[in-house]
């Protein structure tokens, strides 16, 4: 059986180091088996956040060799063991113990948003009519698992810190869910631009690369509702042919 | 951030990332870059642009100037007389304002030539941010109307194709002319895959079942633009290709060979 070393970041949100750690590994390891492996056998007091261990509950994100990745999904297979692997915790937010990150600020970000408001019903029984075509587009929205990796390796809210002008891409992404909903009804183009940032974004699309969910963030959710702030505050063409279609239509 | 604690702020190129984080941007620095200082210098040399039935596409639609090509005959009046005259000087913008207000080419350069950030998860030169939001980066938002005149132009080139289907002797089909139509069906797909376009035909809307035909342009365009990236760089490479192409058989320096 062969080993591998793991430089696992040790601390709290004041100080903290990496320290190393050699463990036997197996065909079909992922990182979490090898962190639990390290917490079982060498250091008890390890924490490390995990559930489903199948990539589905977004818990054990971490960054795995300085990339945001889900640590269940990231096999060893994948990772040149032939150099300690480094792990450490998300680093947009703030660390409460080793791979453990405070992730509330998500949370307080996602109350802010208008929520869902459906047309009236379409049928007497309370019921809507929808067509596979209308909702095709937000069901991959609907794919997020909130794991946070697009919310860690985004730059403005990663290196700029700017969580009271920016809500992140996880958000856009709500929006856009939202927003683009055949039954919604609600406008939420002009918060976006003023309090929830979007002119923030400059499309690196590094939400795009670190999503386990393979969510096309950036071409089919923020760019998409770039597009509509455009229409509403930036495009005076696009204005006075809305206006030219009101008018022939009354 | 409530409760957070401020964290360090990394330093230029730090990064825990042990691939070769940095080769990407290289290469789309050079690459853009290339292109930059051939264009600019092929729009400034204003001679040897055209040759017979072809005409760069750098210089068309020629405006003003001297081959047969030009709209409205030879350099203007008004036109100062210390001021260089090209005329690639009158359209070469149009087509430039397209791809650097691009969604696809933001992203990249911002990365290769701002280090906004250098690659993801690598730490930036600078502290301060102001993203797309304030000028002159909120200038971006004119993507849409670059791209009414993108498709203009492609209409413009697509007619420089039949025309380089016809040289003195009637019908004829030259290398020339395969380099100009491959130039406009990469441009095509560049210009079809547009975030902004796919918006327009029918992404602004919530519900596509009630307009089928902007659905499927939608779906259409949704198509070209899932290989955005790849469109915009062959297509970047072919435009100066079928540019250089033309010159140097206007030179002497290449022949033209007629296939047809």
């Amino acid at each position: 059986m062969s080993t591998a070393t793991f430089k696992i970041w040790r601390g709290n949100s004041q100080n903290g180091e990496f320290r190393d750690y050699t463990t036997e590994t197996a065909e079909g390891m992922v990182v979490l088996d090898a962190v639990i492996q390290i917490q079982a056998t060498q250091a008890r007091d390890l924490a490390c956040r995990w559930n489903c261990k199948a990539g589905k509950c977004g818990s054990c994100s971490a960054e795995v060799n300085g990339m945001p990745k889900l640590m269940c999904m990231t096999r060893l297979s994948e990772l040149p063991l032939e150099k300690p692997v480094t792990v450490e915790p998300m680093k947009a937010f703030p660390v409460i113990k080793d791979l453990v990150t405070d992730v509330s600020w998500n949370f307080r970000v996602k109350k802010k948003i208008k929520p869902f408001k459906p047309r009236p019903p379409d049928a007497p029984d309370g019921t809507w009519r929808m067509q596979q075509e209308d909702i095709d587009r937000v069901q991959e929205f609907r794919k997020c698992i909130e794991c946070f990796l697009c919310q860690d390796v985004c730059h403005v809210l990663r290196d700029h810190q700017m969580y009271e002008k920016f809500i992140g891409p996880r958000f856009l992404i709500h929006v856009a869910a939202l927003e683009m909903h055949p039954l919604d009804t609600q406008d939420r183009i002009e918060e976006l631009r003023n309090t929830q940032g979007i002119g923030y974004c400059n499309i690196t699309k590094c939400c795009t690369k670190v999503c386990p969910e393979s969510i096309q963030i950036t071409d089919n959710g923020i760019i998409p509702l770039k597009e509509r702030v455009v229409d509403e505050f930036y495009d005076p063409l696009g204005w006075f042919w809305k206006g030219l279609k009101r008018l022939l239509n009354r | 951030m409530n409760g957070a604690t401020a964290l360090p702020r990394r330093s230029f190129g730090e990064t825990m990332r042990a691939d070769i984080w940095w080769l990407q941007p290289l290469f789309v620095f050079l690459g853009l870059s290339t292109f930059i200082v051939y264009s600019t210098w092929a729009a400034f040399q204003g001679k040897n642009y055209f040759l017979g039935n072809y005409v760069s596409p750098f210089y068309s639609p020629e405006l003003f100037g001297d081959s047969p090509h030009s709209w409205f005959g030879p350099r203007p009046g008004w036109w100062p007389y210390w001021l260089i005259f090209s005329p690639a000087l009158f359209v070469l913008w149009a087509p430039a304002g397209f791809r650097v207000t691009c969604y696809y080419y933001r992203g990249a350069y911002y990365k290769a030539f701002w280090a906004d950030p250098p690659a993801c998860t690598v730490g930036e030169p600078r502290k301060s941010y102001w993203g797309e939001r304030s000028f002159p980066l909120i200038m971006q938002n004119v993507h849409r109307y670059f791209l009414y005149l993108a498709l203009f132009f492609l209409i413009v080139l697509s007619i420089d194709v039949w025309k380089a289907l016809w040289f003195r002797d009637g019908f004829g089909i030259g290398v020339g002319t395969i380099v100009l139509a491959i130039n406009v069906v990469l441009l095509g797909g560049y210009t079809f895959g547009c975030h902004s376009l796919r918006h327009l035909v029918g992404g602004f809307l919530d519900q596509f079942s009630r307009s089928p035909p902007c659905y499927r342009a939608y779906a259409c365009v949704s198509c070209f633009n899932r290989r955005h990236m790849l469109w915009a760089w062959l297509s970047l490479f072919w435009v100066g290709f079928a540019d250089l192409y033309v010159r140097l058989c206007a030179m002497g320096i290449w022949r033209d060979f007629r296939l047809v």
